[in-house]
């Protein structure tokens, strides 16, 4: 679908994009991850056209951007950073405006831009002036632009920055309904976003990718165990013989608890082994009452730690590399099941 | 092309500049026509037309300076840049709005022969190849100023730097008679022309050699001639200032003489800073 082949950007002396080359498949939500000035808006400027490229190609649907622009575009929906508007417009004005440049036919224009404001929810701000919209309803507006002309691919820069908590749900859940229709990439520098809606995470760091995989398996690339959390009420001593008693657990660190009487511990525990209910019943055995026992979810922060690390990164790159050769078949695998988890959880 | 003209021209007419500028613009030829026609009684209309061409150092940059400076600004370039335009219709289609605009104005001074000629004999043909010219110069000026407005993110700068050349440009025909008409004169003065393009291209191309080779390949010729056949550059220098200056071949049209060397010129320079905008545009993709 997207074809990205050893892309660099050089402002004058400063490397932008060193080098960088991946592969976007149809059909999924990928999260482009990293760092403040790490070069995902240079990398997504360079794909939508909207900058030239110092050395490498980009291939759209088989178009390159730099030979075949027009046709290449036609495939590609993208939101920059800082919405597009032009603030003087309404929605439906604006949104008319884009649908026409994008060459959308005369007809289908009343029809796309209906579509997209239902979608987008912004049938009621229609004749409002985007000046004096919200930031979330310029948000929308931007996505609904990118969304005129029925493109494969929405590219979507920092799509939820700027935003209050509760817009930042409503466009996240406006993301995954796109994501069902469409390819959609998206640029963050907060994990959570990406952890959130993205199947698939391209990390890039000082310029360069540091990791370009599924979700998942970045979790087990970077932490080899799980993380328990427990607290339980009793004598610390006792607490500390059932636990030892308990296979599994590899290493044991003691908290400082809050509640008097009550000991927490955070457990090291082998991978995909779920010792909650070991736990609870060695616990019971005892009568000590378990208050509360809690999975640390989610260590996207320490793999985005570790890959983006200022100097080891080149070095966990090479790890990395060496370890995924053939990460492309490998990722649509795993992104299938993947979708099927996703699918599970939602049901 | 159509969309972008159109969103341009609904964008002038609602955030009143487009009135403004038509006001402004038929409110000086309606005082000049009144002036020269209706008190002292000139039965040509060139004559008020040339004193609103001075009227264009006010008003063009005003509804230039925000033409490709304000998307710079407001970031919306993104846009126009993601969409399956080409730049050169991106540039066209913000010039024929301008255009559009531009065009009303002209459209009621063609009215004006027909009203005057209530009060006595108008010649049409001298009259109406007079607004001609007029619009003629003004697609010029107005390419020029859109381009200058390419070149910066802040519309006062664009307009500030659009005024100071529209002004050079009114004043080079009268700066041309300062100029000595003797061989020697010319001579430096085309020297001199000659080594600030060098040094433009110098720095432009950020290569010494580049430089030094393109003033070589101008110099020299130009010594070379001069040693030999000193009278060829009598003049010269002056003549072809005049000969470039778009209010000369505006003055030139306006009085009367369909020339189609000075509508060739004055069309070739609206092409030319069209397509150096158009660069303009493509430049900022590679900075």
């Amino acid at each position: 679908m997207i074809e990205v082949r050893n892309l660099t950007k050089k402002y004058g002396l400063n490397t932008a994009v060193d080098n960088i080359s991946f592969d976007i498949e149809p059909g999924k939500i990928y999260g482009l991850l990293g760092p403040n000035g790490a070069g995902k808006s240079t990398t997504m400027n360079i794909i939508t056209g909207c900058l030239a490229a110092t050395e490498g190609s980009v291939k759209i649907n088989g178009y390159d951007i730099f030979e075949q622009p027009l046709e290449a575009k036609r495939c590609i929906g993208y939101l920059p950073e800082i919405p597009p508007l032009y603030t003087e417009m309404t929605p439906y004005e604006y949104l008319m405006f884009v649908a026409e440049a994008k060459g959308v036919e005369y007809e289908a224009t009343f029809r796309q831009v209906k579509e997209v404001m239902e979608l987008t929810e912004l049938e009621g701000v229609r004749d409002r002036l985007i000046r004096n919209l919200s930031k979330g309803y310029r948000q929308r507006v931007g996505i609904a632009q990118a969304m005129l002309g029925n493109p494969d691919i929405i590219i979507l820069d920092e799509p939820t920055v700027g935003l209050d908590p509760k817009q930042i749900i409503e466009i996240r859940d406006l993301i995954r309904t796109l994501g069902e229709m469409k390819t959609v990439i998206l640029s963050s520098h907060i994990l959570a976003e990406v952890s959130a809606v993205c199947e698939h995470v391209i990390i890039i760091s000082h310029g360069k990718i540091v990791a370009n995989d599924t979700l998942q398996n970045l979790n087990n690339y970077v932490s080899p165990t799980d993380i328990l959390h427990i607290s339980v009420r009793g004598e610390h001593d006792v607490i500390v013989e059932v636990l030892d008693s308990i296979e599994g657990i590899i290493s044991r660190e003691t908290l400082t608890s809050s509640e008097p009487g009550v000991h927490e511990y955070r457990l090291e525990v082998e991978k995909e082994s779920d010792l909650r209910d070991a736990i609870f019943f060695a616990m019971a055995e005892k009568r000590c009452a378990v208050i509360a026992m809690e999975r640390e979810e989610s260590s996207l922060e320490s793999i985005f730690l570790t890959l983006t690390d200022a100097d080891p990164a080149a070095e966990a790159e090479d790890n990395y590399a060496a370890e995924h050769e053939d990460e492309s078949d490998d990722a649509a695998e795993s992104g299938e099941a993947v979708d099927t988890d996703r699918e599970e959880d939602e049901n | 092309m159509s969309a972008i003209f159109k969103r341009e021209f609904k964008s002038y007419m609602h955030n009143m500049t487009g009135p403004i500028f038509i006001f402004f613009l038929l409110l000086f030829t309606g005082v000049c026509v009144s002036i020269y026609n209706l008190f002292i009684g000139f039965s040509s209309f060139s004559y008020a037309i040339e004193l609103t061409a001075i009227a264009f150092l006010v008003i063009i940059p005003i509804i230039t300076m925000r033409s490709l400076s304000e998307d710079r600004a407001n970031k919306t370039d993104y846009l126009l840049f993601s969409l399956p335009l080409k730049t050169s219709s991106i540039v066209l289609g913000k010039f024929f709005a301008i255009v559009a605009v531009f065009t009303i104005p002209i459209a009621v001074m063609l009215l004006y022969p027909i009203i005057l000629s209530a009060y006595g004999y108008m010649y049409y043909a001298a009259s109406y190849s007079a607004i001609f010219a007029l619009f003629l110069l003004g697609l010029s000026l107005i390419s020029i100023c859109m381009f200058i407005s390419s070149l910066t993110e802040s519309q006062v700068i664009s307009a500030v730097i659009s005024l100071g050349v529209l002004i050079f440009l009114l004043v080079l025909p009268l700066l041309t008679a300062l100029i000595p008409t003797t061989a020697l004169a010319s001579f430096i003065c085309f020297i001199v022309c000659e080594a600030l393009v060098s040094v433009l291209i110098w720095r432009l191309t950020k290569n010494p050699n580049v430089g030094m080779i393109s003033a070589a390949v101008l110099v020299i010729p130009t010594c070379a001639i001069y040693f030999f056949k000193a009278e060829w550059f009598e003049g010269l220098f002056p003549s072809l200032i005049e000969n470039l200056s778009l209010y000369s071949q505006f003055y030139n049209l306006n009085s009367g003489i369909f020339d189609i060397k000075s509508m060739v010129y004055l069309l070739s320079v609206t092409v030319f800073f069209l397509f150096l905008c158009t660069q303009s545009l493509e430049r900022r993709r590679w900075s």
